[in-house]
């Protein structure tokens, strides 16, 4: 028996592993900062174990080798997506598998050049600067054009492939987007299908978890709302999710951001006196109720349903 | 002739382990990496070909391993050097030079003592292969 088998541990406690990575504080961070995506949480901690068993069986001699951890999130906008990769990031870093742990998103914009040449340089920089972390492509599908075969996408994707399958240990790529889009993408693209490990979908959120999201954004920036405002922001979140462009959680930071506007507009304009605290961090149901949601949307969208209609 | 100059000159040449760990610590301080390569490593010729722009940015010394090795692959027989450029005095300044591939065959440094203006001798250099 070689030295090295001898001095190899026998057993591994998975718990203190678990512990000891640091792995645990992440996933209770995703637990309690993101509210909703049951699912999502599922796969994640599923491939947390994954990923704390794999790397127990390379201690114990039982595998070797880096497993693919290319994955793939989809769901619609404002679901979430590029946080958890975030937290996807820290989670991969505790665990050993990025070497740093860092984030750098991109769109097709900062991997695709505008000229012959200028495209292969420019993606390499970027897998350059994800080494050691976690590469996050949004809307990855629109690196393929198919009706213009010209297209430098095809140069990019090719890179992409190839870093992909040499350098795994290196670094991590997530590819995000909405998920018939995407669909589509894998099916002409066989290659980034073979090549993602991890499927992740994001559901849409409810209205009420994305009642739940509003009060934590403004609990953050220490804003409350009054009684009549909260009805206000529940008949808000049916109304606009019926309407065009809805983004989930980003539209609601939107209308709460508006909604500051109003207030710090009707503050301004309606108040004589000196005003303290509560009156400064109070949304009230008119802040809100004023919103255009309220009258049906945009003008201009609202023109195109009558002329549908 | 072993030709020598920058940092770990005294050193025998480092290990691509060894190289990743200094570009560690040059990233650690914040400094991009450039780099270089030339056939001709006389004293006086301080402006090497640039292999690409510095990289900036960078968080892992992987960028640069994989720069590095493309530069291997294109000119194995040139010396290449990493140059770390800091810029804490508002310019981009080599606080760090180090050379991390040299020719199979180096060519010979010779010098040239000249008798000028009386008993005077000027000294020249030359590379001889």
């Amino acid at each position: 028996m070689t030295e090295e088998a001898a001095a190899a541990p026998t057993t591994i406690d998975l718990r203190a592993e678990y512990e000891s990575s640091g792995a645990r504080e992440v996933l209770e961070e995703l637990d309690r900062e993101l509210i909703g995506l049951k699912p999502v949480k599922d796969r994640i901690r599923e491939t947390a174990a994954l990923l704390l068993v794999e790397k127990a069986r390379q201690k114990l001699g039982l595998a070797h080798g880096t497993p693919t951890l290319h994955m793939s999130f989809t769901g619609n906008p404002g679901t979430g997506k590029t946080t958890v990769a975030l937290k996807m990031a820290g989670l991969l870093h505790r665990l050993g598998y990025v070497r740093k742990g860092h984030l750098v998103s991109v769109t097709r914009d900062d991997l695709v050049g505008q000229y012959i040449g200028h495209t292969a340089p420019k993606t390499k920089d970027v897998l350059k600067r994800a080494m050691g972390g976690v590469l996050f492509i949004d809307e990855a599908y629109y690196l393929y054009r198919p009706d213009n075969e010209r297209d430098y996408g095809q140069e990019a994707i090719e890179i992409l492939l190839q870093v992909m399958e040499n350098n795994r240990d290196d670094l991590v790529v997530i590819l995000a987007g909405y998920a018939d889009r995407m669909e589509n993408f894998f099916n002409s693209n066989p290659g980034f299908r073979s090549r993602i490990a991890h499927h992740i979908e994001f559901p849409d959120y409810t209205d009420e978890e994305l009642h739940r999201i509003a009060g934590h954004m403004l609990e953050e920036q220490n804003y409350r709302l009054t009684k009549e405002a909260e009805a206000a922001l529940t008949d808000y979140i049916s109304l606009r999710r019926a309407q065009p462009h809805f983004a989930n959680a980003r539209s609601i930071r939107n209308a709460l951001d508006r909604a500051r506007l109003r207030q710090a507009n009707r503050l301004f304009s309606a108040s004589t006196g000196p005003l303290d605290a509560a009156a400064l961090s109070t949304l009230t149901a008119e802040d809100i109720r004023a919103s255009r949601v309220f009258q049906g949307g945009l003008e201009s969208e609202r023109r195109r349903t009558e002329v549908q209609a | 002739m072993r030709i020598t100059q920058g940092c770990f000159s005294f050193l025998p040449d480092l290990t691509d382990q060894q190289i990743t760990a200094q570009v560690e610590y040059c990233l650690g301080k914040g400094w991009a990496i450039g780099v270089e390569y030339t056939d001709d490593p006389h004293p006086r010729n301080t402006f090497w070909e640039m292999w690409g722009m510095p990289m900036f940015d960078l968080r892992d010394a992987k960028g640069v391993m994989i720069e590095l090795e493309e530069c291997r692959k294109a000119f194995p027989q040139h010396y290449i050097r990493l140059n770390a450029f800091d810029n804490s005095r508002g310019t981009e300044t080599i606080t760090m030079s180090f050379i991390v591939n040299r020719p199979e065959t180096e060519p010979e440094i010779s010098m040239t003592r000249t008798e000028v203006d009386g008993r005077a001798i000027r000294y020249t250099h030359s590379i001889a292969r």
